[in-house]
């Protein structure tokens, strides 16, 4: 019997979904051509009731690319290989439920970005969203920044529930009336009509990236935003999109001598003149923009020193940062290499104060994992509302939560197998050697395809999202 | 890791060694040949990965710095000697042997780098298209660019994107593409004398594509005299895009092998199916 650790995010976590109607979790790219919603609750329900039934293969396109909850958490945005995005909107909580908290329904779904063709150099550039960040709200409206390798956008999402009817110049079908009928002026009048949410594009922010875009980091004055490629970074206001600042260039003179490259960036969520940015060497560099107008010069410098008794030809590989997350409170940033997760204090810079071991048995196959070029995944990381805890992905379909306090871990799964609607999730352990134990997955009998690379937490509850290829899981922990 | 032990030598073991040095040796020589096989594999997925959509630079600075990691290693170890004698043996697969020699008939201080990079410059073509990158390369003619297209330069493959790059605001976008490329091709004219011409010089997308006149080049000499004007007709040029055949990516590189001989373009028939296809590609492009 697996015993379950204490910590409140410890304790069982289950499924949920809507109704006891679906089963199946959403498969990403297929809620809208499915059926049209007027996107309300309910519709929402009877598109899974189909999805359920017509049991879609799996679409490349649909492959979940980005996981992101909006600042409250009411709002949940994803992203796909084929340029969609889809956002779900928490239900009001309901008291005829058994269960008092919300379910994640589908609120919009458009295409943000287009496959492209360079012609210049004769190149598709991917509609993939890589990343999505939204903005803090200020106005009925939803904003999101999406982006693909090349080109960021600024994605207004609004609601309408009110149309305007008794027009003068034009009859309830939209066309145009005779001029000669009219005899009357009338006041429009706003009436009622089903819920309509719109996603139009406000901003175009492109041609400012030579290589391929890794992170997008809205700045806490909301009004600037950063966005860092393999080798440089700009910033950016929200209002100007023909011209941004270049505030990190690590591109050498010669590139023969390039050795190393940016992997993620991210603003300090208080300080709006510091920012970090991670590298494939396994470095995190701290920046202050009062310094200079070009950051090249750090003014911290995050490093571990290698540990020589472990250093072998993959050692550089498996320190390549995939992923930096500050934590809410701004006083530690995480940071995710290919084996482990390390939690720095931004006042130390030589090695981090904690280090957890996501799958230390892979240690042994790395030369496996090179050659199927698994080495290379980046696996994202996140915090939880409070800081105390960490999550992060894995293979098989696993994803680690680790408790900073308890020092607890726990190994969960997102499958469909296992996510009968409110049942809780059971811990999952891999056997690195000798007796498999029962229930025990062996290493060698993992699904390197199913890989957890995007997890969500949401800001302030104890709510995940988890995207496994293209499913996207929505657990949270159990209410007594 | 393993201890080195002794150094392993490929003929095999007519001598007499002792126990003791026998395990020494045996795990010796597991260990070069678990780091050969990871060169081997790194090789590939470099050569590989530059014949790719758009690599990714990440990826490939990685493998490229573990490479030269090994590489280090063994030039340390000594055991560098041995594997280019061994490589330059019959029976290496074409590219394998191309690549390899490319490597390792360099030595450790001018970075066995810019030559491994120098076999990979497609980066960022597809398959399908090479066969008219080739063509593409071959027909930038402007006398003082053609030289230096064709010599190209050592580490392009970094350069790739950098080529068409923004360097200043983007009005200037389209004006800087060129005008970088250009500036850069020039630039390096004297750097890459040394590089083979058809290896390096296929770089994608920098070149400007202008009729006409061969440059004073000899392989471009060779290229036009079998070329009629007749690839302008259309079933000229639909009967050259099917009988273009489509190459796979060590199949490039075995038609690189002769070059390394003899400046001239592997098979003119190939060449003017290549300027057919190329040509329908403009148009299409153009929108002619």
């Amino acid at each position: 019997k697996a015993v379950i650790p204490s910590g409140s995010h410890m304790k069982g976590w289950c499924h949920v979904w809507w109704d006891s109607l679906t089963i199946l979790p959403v498969q990403h790219g297929r809620v809208a051509p499915l059926a049209q919603p007027p996107c309300g609750r309910a519709s929402a329900v009877h598109t899974a009731a189909t999805l359920r039934l017509l049991n879609l293969p799996l679409l490349s396109s649909d492959i979940i690319s980005t996981v992101e909850f909006n600042c409250s958490g009411e709002l949940l945005a994803t992203g796909d290989k084929g340029g969609r995005v889809v956002i779900f909107q928490r239900e009001q909580e309901s008291k005829n439920r058994l269960l008092s908290r919300g379910e994640y329904n589908v609120y919009s779904t458009f295409q943000s970005h287009e496959p492209e063709f360079d012609y210049l150099k004769s190149l598709e550039i991917e509609e993939k969203i890589n990343k999505i960040r939204w903005l803090p709200q200020q106005n009925a409206a939803h904003f999101l920044l999406s982006a693909n390798d090349k080109t960021i956008k600024l994605w207004k999402i609004s609601e309408r529930d009110k149309r305007a009817e008794g027009y003068n110049l034009k009859d309830e079908d939209g066309r145009l009336r005779d001029q000669f009928r009219i005899t009357t002026l009338r006041v429009p009048v706003l009436m009622p009509m089903d819920l309509m949410v719109e996603a139009s594009p406000r901003r175009i922010f492109a041609n400012a990236h030579t290589y391929h875009i890794n992170s997008i980091s809205v700045n806490s004055d909301y009004e600037t935003y950063l966005s860092a490629d393999d080798l440089r970074i700009n910033l950016w206001h929200l209002e100007i999109t023909d011209r941004s600042f270049n505030i990190v260039d690590i591109k050498p003179a010669n590139m023969e001598e390039l050795t190393e490259v940016i992997t993620a960036a991210e603003c300090h969520p208080h300080q709006c003149n510091v920012f970090v940015y991670s590298s494939s060497k396994g470095t995190i560099r701290l920046c202050d923009t009062r310094a200079a107008a070009l950051c090249d010069r750090h003014s911290k410098f995050f490093e571990e020193p290698e540990d020589p008794s472990s250093r072998s030809f993959f050692s550089e590989i498996i320190s390549s940062i995939s992923d930096v997350k500050f934590s809410h409170s701004g006083r530690y940033m995480m940071t995710r290499d290919y084996l482990s997760v390390k939690v720095w204090d931004l006042n130390m810079e030589n090695r981090p104060v904690e280090t957890y071991q996501v799958h230390e048995y892979l240690r042994s196959k790395l030369c496996s994992l090179y050659e199927n070029d698994c080495i290379f995944d980046k696996f994202e990381c996140c915090w939880n509302g409070s800081d105390s805890a960490i999550m992060t992905g894995s293979y098989n379909n696993f994803f680690r939560m680790f408790d900073r306090n308890t020092r607890r871990d726990i190994t969960l799964e997102a499958s469909r197998e296992n996510s009968k609607p409110r049942a809780m999730l059971k811990p999952r352990k891999v056997c690195t050697g000798g007796k498999r134990k029962k229930d025990e997955i062996s290493v060698d009998s993992l699904d390197f395809n199913k890989k957890i690379l995007h997890t969500a937490w949401h800001p302030k509850e104890n709510v995940i999202a988890v995207a496994a290829t293209n499913n996207l899981y929505i657990f949270q922990d159990k209410i007594n | 890791m393993f201890s080195k032990g002794t150094k392993r030598k490929f003929s095999d073991g007519d001598e007499e060694i002792s126990d003791e040095s026998l395990v020494g040796a045996r795990v010796a020589s597991s260990y070069s040949l678990q780091r050969q096989s990871l060169l081997d594999m790194s090789l590939i997925k470099l050569q590989l990965c530059h014949m790719l959509v758009e690599p990714n630079l990440c990826r490939s600075v990685l493998i490229a710095n573990t490479v030269r990691q090994i590489q280090e290693e063994m030039t340390h170890d000594g055991s560098w000697h041995m594997v280019t004698e061994a490589f330059c043996g019959p029976g290496q697969s074409p590219s394998e042997r191309l690549v390899a020699t490319e490597v390792l008939c360099r030595s450790r201080e001018q970075d066995a780098e810019p030559k491994l990079f120098s076999v990979i410059s497609y980066e960022g073509c597809r398959e399908e298209e090479v066969v008219a990158d080739e063509t593409l390369c071959s027909v930038s003619v402007s006398d003082t660019v053609s030289n230096v297209c064709l010599a190209g330069r050592v580490g392009q493959c970094w350069e790739k994107s950098e080529l068409s790059g923004v360097e200043r605001d983007e009005e200037a976008l389209e004006d800087s593409r060129l005008d970088s490329g250009e500036d850069e091709e020039i630039d390096t004219e004297d750097g890459a004398s040394t590089e083979s011409p058809k290896t390096t010089g296929q770089v994608f997308g920098t070149f400007e594509i202008k009729n006409g006149s061969p440059g004073p080049d000899s392989a471009l000499e060779e290229l036009f005299s079998d070329v009629d004007t007749s690839y302008y007709d259309l079933d000229t040029m639909l009967t050259g895009m099917q009988s273009a055949p489509k190459m796979g990516p060590y199949d490039l590189l075995d038609s690189l092998a002769p070059s390394h001989s003899s400046p001239s373009i592997v098979s003119t028939p190939t060449c003017r199916s290549d300027l057919n296809e190329l040509d329908h590609i403009m148009e299409i492009i153009v929108g002619s």
